[in-house]
């Protein structure tokens, strides 16, 4: 088994959370792994990405070489084109359906669409309506997180371990309202 | 024991703490700033005392360390790169006298520049002073280099230098973590003055025991595990040299084992031995470094005769930026597939003032007036606020080095030009800038220095910043007369006070200082949530 995951985002958006819970869950299932994150100046508002590489074997690079990613997993439509040249041929991407548009010139979302229409494999969601709706509005990358965890290769379970053990500190009530958000899409 | 998921920096502090640390000093600065951060929210390392608070600036935090280790204890100070050259003349000489408790700086380098304004490479200053240098090739490796490195510091009576790059800072892997131990008391050296007191006499003893030295540092290089010789049976016309993080690269593109001979180097001075038998088992060789081509330079030689070396110079690796197992793929003349292309409609997404900074206000007011002024010059420092540079703002003409601001609006107001204006945070004025404000004290500069005081140390994720509240009294003892000392609160409601506070200062032919004084949006909304 072997997954290799670009994780993407505008700075503060969590991205970094959902690489934590990931880990988490990889390391509980006995996998190897790599994580390789941005911070400092880009956090500040900038583009931000997560290299997370989860294998049965030992990983050698923090770096996702060029067109090998299985999944890219984004919490912004425009940044997770940004990745593509990291996309396996047949890899996915799932990602959130809004923009975050903090910059003068933020493409025409026609244009985003159309980018998208070319991908093979791709699942786009509103996951900032779907956490609200859900009484979770703070959870939108965890909801992300399960619409995407069929693609990850570890088990559920191991991944609600994973939310368990990072929002363990922030009491129970916020642990359950993201096990709810990651089981909302789990498929 | 279970394995802990550690970033290279985490795994460093981690490792301190286990091999019997007593203190850390650093200032902050990406990638370097977690190490100490690590520390200082370590419930181990609180029950144990280890002191952990950050120092004014790396030249302080290098010297403190320096105290601690003189007095017997294991004790590490981190840094960024360019923090290293602040703190260059304490390093130059503590690597003359050597040490006496385990001491280990970290050198976190940043090639590509994703934080910082330079990508020099500090394997180079571990040439310089002559010591060893480490240089982990992961997390695992970085932990065991810190949790050994301060025996064999101790064993040597020098310093040691880890180098780690961003990546290593910033990638989390598995690590093995080992038994803790014990501090070092305080044992002072009996013939300490012999060794510290750095006057000619003493300084020449010392430089000759230092060359000494060297034979023994390179027989550790070449007897270190850190350092691997793989010889492939068949044979292969291509050695390659892969130093610290450059070696996962390489494993990245032989999955199923080297197809050439290839030294691994992890740990300095060069070892001679292994590169010669690499040599005896190849033609040609290929150099793989995160950074300047220090290690290429060296095998090459500057004639460039004899044996042929490959690398940055000449070529088959990119001379600027970071390594990836991309450009190593393609040096390796391997194919390069990647099936997708960035779409022309991704636009860029620069780093900005987070809404709600006040460093947004000052500028807004500090532009507004500046347009009044025939040739205005802003000279700006490191830190958020360098992001003023930026639209909508771009309110700002340089940015080089810690402090700067402050001289070199000096020095260019002395040249004739006016308005001069310095724009400096906090931080970086307690810094490096308190000497350069007395510097325009003294010579009456006619300069409007602006402190924008956000209370912390912003950009690298709001650390304690060294003089929050002493601002002002800190001008004044410097000398700014107190009527060009001013105080504001950099709000959208205070504009009218703010532009004609501004104006009235560039105005008046002396030195003025304004510091408008607001708390850090991102600290103060961390305070909300906790």
């Amino acid at each position: 088994m072997k997954t290799d995951i670009i994780l993407a985002g505008v700075g503060g958006q969590g991205i970094l959370t959902i690489a934590a819970v990931i880990g988490e869950a990889a390391l509980a299932e006995g996998c190897y792994m790599k994580q390789a994150e941005v911070h400092g100046m880009s956090q500040r508002g900038g583009d931000v990405q997560s290299h997370l590489r989860i294998s049965d074997r030992p990983v050698a690079s923090d770096l996702i070489p060029l067109g090998s990613a299985d999944l890219i997993v984004s919490l912004e439509p425009m940044e997770a084109l940004r990745y593509l040249p990291y996309l396996k041929k047949d890899g996915w991407i799932v990602t959130h359906s809004e923009p975050f548009d903090n910059i003068s010139n933020y493409p025409e979302m026609e244009k985003i669409r159309a980018e998208y229409e070319r991908l093979p494999n791709k699942v786009i969601l509103n996951v900032e309506q779907i956490a609200k709706d859900l009484g979770a509005p703070r959870s939108s990358n965890v909801v992300l997180l399960g619409a995407a965890s069929p693609y990850i290769g570890l088990p559920f379970e191991q991944l609600e371990k994973g939310i368990r053990s990072i929002f363990e500190r922030k009491g129970e009530e916020v642990v359950e309202l993201n096990l709810k958000a990651l089981r909302a899409l789990s498929a | 024991m279970k394995k802990q998921l550690f970033l290279g920096d985490e795994a460093i502090a981690q490792a301190a703490i286990d091999a019997g640390l007593s203190g850390v000093y650093s200032y902050p600065g990406t990638p370097s700033t977690e190490i100490t951060e690590f520390i200082q929210h370590s419930a181990l390392a609180k029950e144990r005392g280890i002191y952990s608070q950050w120092c004014s600036n790396e030249k302080t935090a290098v010297e403190a360390a320096f105290g601690m280790s003189y007095a017997g204890k294991r004790v590490l100070s981190c840094m960024k790169h360019v923090g290293l050259n602040v703190a260059a003349d304490a390093f130059m000489n503590l690597a003359l006298t050597g040490i006496n408790g385990g001491m280990i700086l970290v050198t976190a380098d940043d090639p590509s520049m994703h934080s910082s304004q330079n990508e020099q490479d500090n394997r180079f200053y571990g040439n310089f002073a002559m010591i060893p240098v480490f240089e982990p090739s992961n997390q695992q490796e970085a932990y065991d280099m810190v949790y050994e490195g301060f025996e064999l510091s101790e064993k040597w009576g020098y310093p040691i230098l880890l180098r780690i790059t961003t990546r290593m800072a910033h990638s989390r892997a598995g690590v093995q973590t080992r038994p803790l131990q014990a501090q070092n008391p305080v044992k002072i050296e009996a013939e300490a003055r012999q060794k510290y007191i750095l006057l000619p006499a003493i300084a020449r003893k010392r430089f000759q025991i230092l060359l000494q030295k060297q034979a023994e540092f390179l027989d550790a290089s070449e007897k270190s595990t850190y350092n691997q010789l793989f010889i492939p049976e068949k044979r292969s016309p291509l050695g390659i040299v892969a130093c610290g993080i450059a070696f996962n690269y390489l494993q990245e593109n032989f999955p199923a084992g080297f197809e050439n001979p290839v030294l691994k180097i992890s740990q300095y001075p060069l070892p001679k031995k292994q590169l010669l038998q690499l040599t005896e088992n190849c033609e040609e060789i290929l150099v793989l470094e995160d950074g300047y081509p220090i290690v290429e330079e060296q095998l090459k030689g500057y004639l460039g005769v004899g044996l042929k070396v490959h690398g940055r110079l000449d070529g088959t690796l990119p001379r600027a930026g970071e390594l990836t197992p991309d450009n190593v793929r393609k040096a390796l003349g391997l194919p390069v597939v990647s099936p997708y292309i960035i779409p022309d409609v991704v636009a860029m997404r620069p780093p900005a003032l987070c809404m709600g900074c006040g460093h947004r206000d000052v500028y807004l007011a500090l532009n507004e007036v500046l347009q009044e002024y025939k040739d205005p010059r802003v000279f700006a420092d490191i830190g958020c606020y360098t992001l003023g540079a930026l639209p909508p703002f771009q309110a700002i003409d340089s940015c080089i080095d810690m402090g700067a601001s402050i001289t070199m609006a000096r020095g260019a107001s002395e040249a004739g030009v006016f308005p001069s204006v310095a724009v400096i945070g906090d931080s970086t004025f307690t810094h490096s800038g308190m000497t350069g404000l007395l510097d325009c004290v003294n010579s009456r500069a006619n300069v409007l220095i602006i402190i924008s005081d956000n209370e912390t140390t912003g950009m690298t994720g709001g650390q304690d910043s060294a003089a929050t509240g002493r601002i002002e009294a800190i001008c004044r003892g410097i000398g700014v007369e107190p009527g060009h000392l001013r105080s504001v609160v950099p709000l959208k409601k205070n504009y009218e006070e703010m532009k004609v506070m501004i104006r009235e200062e560039i105005d008046y032919p002396g030195v003025s200082v304004i510091v408008p004084c607001r708390e850090c949006i991102q600290t103060y909304k961390r305070k909300l949530k906790a």
